[in-house]
C-alpha cells in the first residue's frame, strides 16, 4: 500500500463538504434548461443534418423555439407537436415548426396533451434502447478483445484532418497505445453548435463532429480486431455543447470523454449557470452510456503553481466527484485528473509528485484516475524532457493510475511526430512492466516527507472546501481559488442560452435517465 | 591562417569525442516496414544528406508501415567561426535588483507592460511564465519586479482589446504570445495585431514583443514587432529588453545599442 496519511473520517468529511457545496447548484439545475440541452434532446430523436446555410438543424429548431418564447416547455414537446401536425421525418418536423407561428398554437385538450406526451415518451424509450444496444456492441467488442493492462497509455492525435488522424491513431495503436484522443480544433469549446460531417481543416486539432467520431471509432474497431486488443477512443466535451458532444460520443461508441464540471467556467470563460446545467445532462448521458469521464484538474496547476496549488486539485476532485455521483456516474467512471507538474528545479520533486499522486489514490480508491504528464516546465532539450516524462511513468504505475496521458519529448516544440509517440510508448511500457507491483513492495513511512506533505496538502484542501461550503462555490470561484482564475456568476459566455423551465416542461430523456 | 582581411580563421567541425571528428546524431522516420531494406534506405538517405561513415544504430518498428531510425554519421562540413556575424555585446544583462534600481533611478516611474495570448490561442503557458509572479526556471516573472506594472490579460483576447487597454494605461510595452502555429495561424494573427497597433496609433511608440515556441527574432521583425522571443526565454531577458527600449525612447541610451541576452 502507498500509505494511509490521513484518516477515513477526514476523507468522509471532505466528501460531505463537497456534497454541501454542490447542493445549491442542483436547485438551479432542476429549474433550468439550456439551448444545448434541448438540442441534445432533438439529436437523440434523430434530428441530424444541416440547413441551407450549413447551420445544424437542431440549432435552427431550438433558436426558433427560443425566439418564440416557448422553449421552456422543452424541445421534446414541440417535436411531438410537429409530429402531430403530420411531420414525416425529423427534417420535416423542423420545417413545420419553423414555418408555424408558434405563439399562436393553441394548447391541446387535456387528453390529447397526455397522449402526445405518452407517444413522445415511447419514442424516447425506443431511442434510449437503441443507444443502449450500441453501447452493448462496444462492450461486446471489449469482451472479445480485452484491453491492455493499466495504466492505460493515452496518446493524442491532432492533425486537423480526420483522415490523417486515422493514420496517426492506427500507428499509435500498433505501437501500443490503449487510448486515442483526438484533440479538438482550438476554441471549438466556444462554438454554440456542433459542426457537421467529416472535417479536414482544423487549427491545433480536429473538430469534434458526430461523423468524425464515427470514422475514428470504425478505424479503431478494425485496429482492435487486428491487434486482438481493444483500443479506446476519447474526445472532449467541455464548452458550450457539453451535452450534445456527450450524446454524439455515446451514440458513436466512444469509451471516454473529457467532461469537467468547472473547466469551461475557469478556462474557457463560459458562464457558470450554463455550465452547471449542461454538465449535469451530459454526465447523465455518460453515466447511461458507460463512458469514463476525464476531469481537468491538471489545468489548475498549469496556470497556478503546482506546488502551491496542489490542494486545489484535491478540493476540486471532491467537487467533481460529487457532481458526477449526483448525475449517476459510478466510481469506475471517474477519471479524475491530476498531473506531474511541479517545477523540476526544486529539490525532492519525485517525492512531492509521489505524495500528491498517492494522496489522490488514497482519496479515490475505486476511481481509475487520469494522470497527465509534465508540460509547463518542459524544455526543448528533448533528452532531458524524455527523462522527465519517464519519471511520470514511474509515478503513474506506482500509484496505480488507470489512465496515463504520455508526455512527448517534443512538448512545447511542435505537434508530436510519429516517432515521438513511439519513443514515449516504448519507455512507458518499459516502466509499467519494470515497476509493476512496486506499491505492494514499499510501504511509505507515516512520519516521512511524502506522508507529511500529503497531510499538509489534504489539510489545505479541507480548508478550501470549508471556505466553499461557508461562502458558496460562486464566491470561491470569484476569488480565484481554482487555477488562479476569477469568474462572476453572470459573466462569461452562454448565459443567454439558459432558459427557466415552465411547470409543464417536458424532457422524456431526462425523466428516463433520472429513473422516472 | 588568415583571410584577405587579415583576420585569423577559426575552423570548426561537429565534435563527437575527438576534435574535428565531425560526428553528428540524428533520428528520423521512413514510411516503410522495418526490414534490412529499410535499414539500407536509411543509410542511403543519410549519404544523400552528405554524411559519411553512416552507422544506423537503431532500427525500430514504430508502426506497421513506419520505421524509426537513430543514426550516427560523420559530416565533412567545416565552418569559419570568425566569419559568423552576431551583434557585439556591449551592455551586460542586469540582475533583478540592479534592473529595478536602474528603473527607479533613470526612468523614475514604473514600467507598464501588457501581455496576452491573442486571437483564438488559449495557451497561456508562455505569457504566464514571463509575466506571472512565479516566473520560469527560477527566474522571477515581471509581476515580481517592484518597478514593473504588469497586466496579464490571459487567453483569447481580441487584438483590439489588448491594444486599447494598453493605450489607456500608457503602456511601455505589449507582449503577444502565440503558441498554436498550425497552418501559420500565429503569423496571420500577429499581422492583424500589428495592423491594430497602427490603427490605434501606438505602433512605433510602444515596444511590441512577440513570443512563442515557434517564434524567432527575425520572424518578429518581419511581422513588424520590435523583437521576438523564442523557447527558453527567461522573464529577465524580456525585462532587460524592455528597460533598454524605454531608455532608448527617452534618449538616455544610444539607439541601436546592443546588450547581453537580446534576441538575435
Amino acid at each position: 500500500m502507498s500509505g494511509l496519511f490521513i484518516t477515513d473520517e477526514q476523507i468522509a468529511r471532505a466528501r460531505t463538504l463537497a456534497r454541501d457545496i454542490t447542493d445549491p447548484t442542483f436547485e438551479l439545475i432542476s429549474k433550468n434548461t439550456s439551448i444545448s440541452v434541448e438540442r441534445t434532446v432533438l439529436r437523440w430523436f434523430g434530428v441530424d443534418g444541416v440547413g441551407n446555410l450549413g447551420a445544424p438543424l437542431v440549432n435552427l429548431m431550438v433558436d426558433r423555439l427560443k425566439a418564440a418564447g416557448v422553449l421552456n416547455k422543452g424541445a421534446a414537446y414541440w417535436y411531438g407537436r410537429a409530429l402531430r401536425m403530420g411531420a414525416s421525418s425529423p427534417l420535416d418536423a423542423v420545417e413545420r415548426l419553423t414555418a408555424a407561428p408558434l405563439e399562436t398554437l393553441q394548447p391541446l385538450a387535456v387528453d390529447e396533451e397526455a397522449k402526445l406526451r405518452a407517444d413522445v415518451r415511447a419514442e424516447a424509450e425506443a431511442m434510449v434502447r437503441e443507444l443502449k444496444d450500441r453501447v452493448a456492441s462496444r462492450e461486446a467488442l471489449k469482451g472479445e478483445f480485452p484491453m491492455g493492462s493499466t495504466p492505460h497509455k493515452y496518446l493524442i492525435v491532432a492533425t486537423g484532418n480526420i483522415f490523417d488522424d486515422v493514420d496517426q491513431a492506427r500507428a499509435a495503436a500498433q505501437a501500443g497505445a490503449d487510448v486515442i484522443a483526438v484533440i479538438r480544433s482550438t476554441a471549438q469549446s466556444l462554438l454554440d453548435y456542433v459542426p457537421h460531417g467529416a472535417t479536414t481543416e482544423g487549427y491545433g486539432g480536429t473538430y469534434a463532429t458526430q461523423e468524425n467520431f464515427r470514422i475514428m471509432r470504425e478505424a479503431l474497431d478494425d485496429e482492435s480486431r487486428k491487434l486482438k486488443r481493444y483500443v479506446q477512443l476519447t474526445n472532449y466535451s467541455s464548452g458550450l455543447c457539453m451535452s450534445e458532444i456527450a450524446f454524439c460520443a455515446a451514440w458513436e461508441r466512444l469509451d471516454m470523454l473529457l467532461n469537467d464540471a468547472m473547466y469551461g467556467i475557469l478556462f474557457r470563460d463560459i458562464n457558470m449557470r450554463r455550465t452547471f446545467i449542461d454538465q449535469y445532462f451530459s454526465r447523465r448521458i455518460c453515466a447511461m452510456a458507460g463512458l469514463i469521464i476525464n476531469t481537468g484538474e491538471d489545468n489548475y496547476i498549469t496556470t497556478a503553481d503546482a506546488y502551491d496549488a496542489a490542494h486545489t486539485v484535491i478540493a476540486s476532485q471532491f467537487i467533481n466527484e460529487s457532481f458526477a455521483r449526483r448525475a449517476g456516474l459510478a466510481d469506475w467512471q471517474l477519471g479524475l485528473g491530476h498531473s506531474y507538474e511541479i517545477d523540476p528545479h526544486r529539490p525532492e520533486t519525485l517525492l512531492l509528485e509521489l505524495s500528491q499522486a498517492m494522496l489522490v489514490r488514497r482519496c479515490f480508491p475505486d476511481a481509475p484516475l487520469k494522470y497527465m504528464p509534465p508540460t509547463k516546465h518542459k524544455e526543448t532539450d528533448i533528452f532531458f524532457s524524455h527523462a522527465y516524462d519517464v519519471m511520470a511513468d514511474l509515478v503513474a504505475v506506482w500509484t496505480r493510475q488507470g489512465i496515463q496521458l504520455l508526455g512527448m519529448m517534443t512538448e512545447a516544440m511542435h505537434t508530436p511526430l510519429l516517432a515521438d509517440r513511439y519513443v514515449a510508448l516504448k519507455s512507458a511500457s518499459y516502466l509499467h512492466r519494470a515497476a509493476s507491483g512496486i506499491d505492494q513492495e514499499f510501504t511509505v513511512r507515516e512520519d516521512g516527507k511524502i506522508a507529511n506533505r500529503a497531510r499538509f496538502v489534504f489539510g489545505k484542501a479541507l480548508e478550501l472546501l470549508e471556505e466553499c461550503q461557508k461562502d458558496g462555490m460562486v464566491a470561491a470561484i470569484g476569488r480565484g481559488r481554482f487555477g488562479d482564475v476569477k469568474r462572476e456568476e453572470t459573466g462569461g459566455k452562454g448565459l443567454d442560452g439558459v432558459v427557466e423551465k415552465a411547470p409543464d416542461y417536458f424532457n422524456p430523456f431526462l425523466d428516463i435517465m433520472e429513473g422516472r | 591562417m588568415t583571410t584577405h582581411t587579415g583576420r585569423e580563421k577559426h575552423l570548426i567541425r561537429a565534435y563527437g569525442d575527438r576534435r574535428d571528428d565531425g560526428i553528428i546524431q540524428l533520428s528520423f522516420t521512413l514510411p516503410v516496414t522495418a526490414s534490412e531494406k529499410a535499414k539500407e534506405a536509411a543509410k542511403l538517405y543519410c549519404q544523400k544528406l552528405g554524411l559519411t561513415d553512416v552507422k544506423v544504430a537503431a532500427i525500430e518498428r514504430a508502426a506497421e508501415n513506419y520505421t524509426f531510425f537513430v543514426v550516427y554519421a560523420r559530416s565533412n562540413v567545416v565552418l569559419d567561426y570568425n566569419e559568423i556575424d552576431t551583434p557585439e555585446i556591449v551592455i551586460k544583462k542586469k540582475s533583478f535588483h540592479d534592473l529595478n534600481a536602474q528603473i527607479e533611478l533613470e526612468i523614475a516611474r514604473k514600467v507598464v507592460v501588457f501581455g496576452a495570448c491573442t486571437g483564438t490561442d488559449t495557451h497561456t503557458v508562455g505569457i504566464d511564465a514571463i509575466l506571472n509572479m512565479k516566473g520560469f526556471a527560477g527566474d522571477y516573472g515581471l509581476e515580481r519586479y517592484p518597478w514593473f506594472e504588469a497586466f496579464n490579460l490571459g487567453s483569447q483576447v481580441p487584438n483590439a482589446d489588448l491594444v486599447r487597454r494598453a493605450k489607456e494605461k500608457g503602456a511601455d510595452a505589449i507582449l503577444v504570445s502565440q503558441v498554436v502555429t498550425q497552418r501559420d495561424v500565429h503569423k496571420e494573427n500577429s499581422r492583424a495585431f500589428i495592423d491594430e497597433t497602427k490603427k490605434q496609433g501606438v505602433h512605433g511608440k510602444m515596444t511590441l514583443l512577440l513570443g512563442g515556441p515557434r517564434v524567432d527574432h527575425r520572424l518578429a521583425l518581419e511581422l513588424g514587432f520590435d523583437a521576438g522571443f523564442g523557447p527558453g526565454t527567461k522573464p529577465s531577458d524580456v525585462a532587460n529588453f524592455i528597460v533598454h527600449q524605454v531608455l532608448q525612447r527617452m534618449g538616455k541610451e544610444q539607439k541601436g545599442a546592443h546588450y547581453e541576452g537580446e534576441p538575435t
